[in-house]
């Protein structure tokens, strides 16, 4: 839920990556982190186990720059992709205000990605969001691998909506500030429609 | 939307900040954070420049997140005051009219029951504040009246943020 605050005349927005485990969604966050100026981004928090997987969330609080005078923040934060991990992930989309849904694009993924789409949308139903009036974009990552599933198998499985999305690398960076940027978009845009 | 817009006003804003200095200074604790249950820092006062406020209220929004969900799983609707003990510093963190969230940060100049004392007064003065403060932005989005920024924004002011 974005906050407007039009004392300190300030807006922040709550961003999730979310997606099955090891698709990518940290990686994408420390490629934003690289390459924010440092006036722009606060400290990268990441709440792991002791191998590097994500255990509660990562986070990523970045501020751009202005809009009309006001300061515009975007929270970024990532869920922890297991299955088990599913009350977690619940509290995390609480107050979201956009959402990015890395897909691995490998072959052997594909349940994987499809099992966390719905996991996406009943655990928003949950909260009483409803994914297609959500902003929402998907990523195809991992594309440099050599397994991977065709961009239209891809967007006819995961993204029958048809919202904006795009293919990437995190690792190298390629298509993570789009896709950034795409849901940043978006968001402001549905704050402008106003509620 | 699951939630209305959170909003904040200059009116409400000092009204506020004047609670939580009063708070401050009442209670002997060395800062204070107001959060919302999203993770975003609505006031901080007292010595916050020693402290990375927005990690801090992610962090407590999550732990106030987490530990709500425990609650539940025990049957409880939640745990509406976390105590954290330190070695030197102590967290006080508390739920304020079932939506914000207050952090005291105290050393041994205070005490856990000043601390929990005081916290109940501000709590109750904070409370009406931030229902005063809800009740003023339905009426002002149901009137239309909304000086809301981003009426007019265009795509080239979202690239900008970008550059
Ligand atoms: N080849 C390749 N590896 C990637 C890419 N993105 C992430 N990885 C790797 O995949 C693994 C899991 O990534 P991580 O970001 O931790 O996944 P998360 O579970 O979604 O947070 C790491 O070893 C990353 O280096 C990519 O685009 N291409
Ligand atoms: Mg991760």
């Amino acid at each position: 839920m974005s906050f407007i605050n039009y004392a300190s005349r300030e807006i922040n927005c709550k961003i999730v990556y979310y997606g099955p485990g090891l698709c990518g969604k940290t990686t994408n966050l420390q490629y934003v982190y690289q390459k924010t100026a440092p006036e722009a981004k606060g400290k990268m928090i990441s709440l792991a186990t002791e191998t590097e997987r994500t255990l509660f969330f990562d986070f990523l609080p970045l501020a751009l720059g202005e809009i009309r005078g006001f300061k515009t923040r975007f929270h970024l934060y990532t869920v922890p992709g297991q299955v088990f991990y599913d009350a977690s992930r619940k509290l995390i989309l609480k107050g979201v205000d956009g959402v990015v849904f890395v897909a691995d694009s490998q072959e052997e993924r594909m349940d994987a990605n499809i099992e966390s789409i719905e996991n996406l949308r009943i655990n928003l139903q949950e909260q009483g969001y409803d994914l297609d009036k959500l902003p929402y974009v998907v990523q195809y990552n991992k594309r440099d691998l050599p397994s991977v599933v065709p961009v239209e198998e891809l967007r006819r499985e995961l993204n029958f909506t048809g919202v904006p999305d795009f293919e990437a690398c995190a690792t190298t960076g390629e298509g993570v500030f789009e896709t950034l940027k795409a849901i940043a978009k978006l968001i402001l845009i549905d704050l402008k429609k106003g509620k | 939307m699951a939630n209305p817009q959170m909003v904040m006003y200059d009116e409400e804003f000092k009204l506020i900040n004047g609670v939580i200095e009063k708070l401050l200074r009442e209670s002997n604790s060395k800062v204070i954070f107001l959060v919302d249950k999203n993770g975003q820092l609505i006031s901080g006062v007292g010595d916050t420049e020693r402290f990375d406020t927005t990690s801090l209220a992610s962090l407590t929004a999550g732990n106030i997140a987490a530990t709500g969900g425990l609650a539940k799983l025990i049957g409880e609707k939640e745990f509406s005051i976390l105590f954290h003990e330190g070695e030197k510093d102590n967290l006080h963190i508390s739920i304020v009219g079932g939506r914000v969230i207050l952090v005291v940060l105290f050393d041994s100049r205070s005490s856990l029951g000043l601390v929990r004392l005081r916290v109940k007064k501000a709590s109750e003065e904070l409370t009406a504040i931030f229902g005063r403060l809800m009740q003023k932005a339905e009426e002002k989005e149901k009137s239309g009246d909304s000086d809301f920024p981003f009426a007019e924004i265009t795509d080239d002011d979202i690239d900008n943020l970008f550059r």
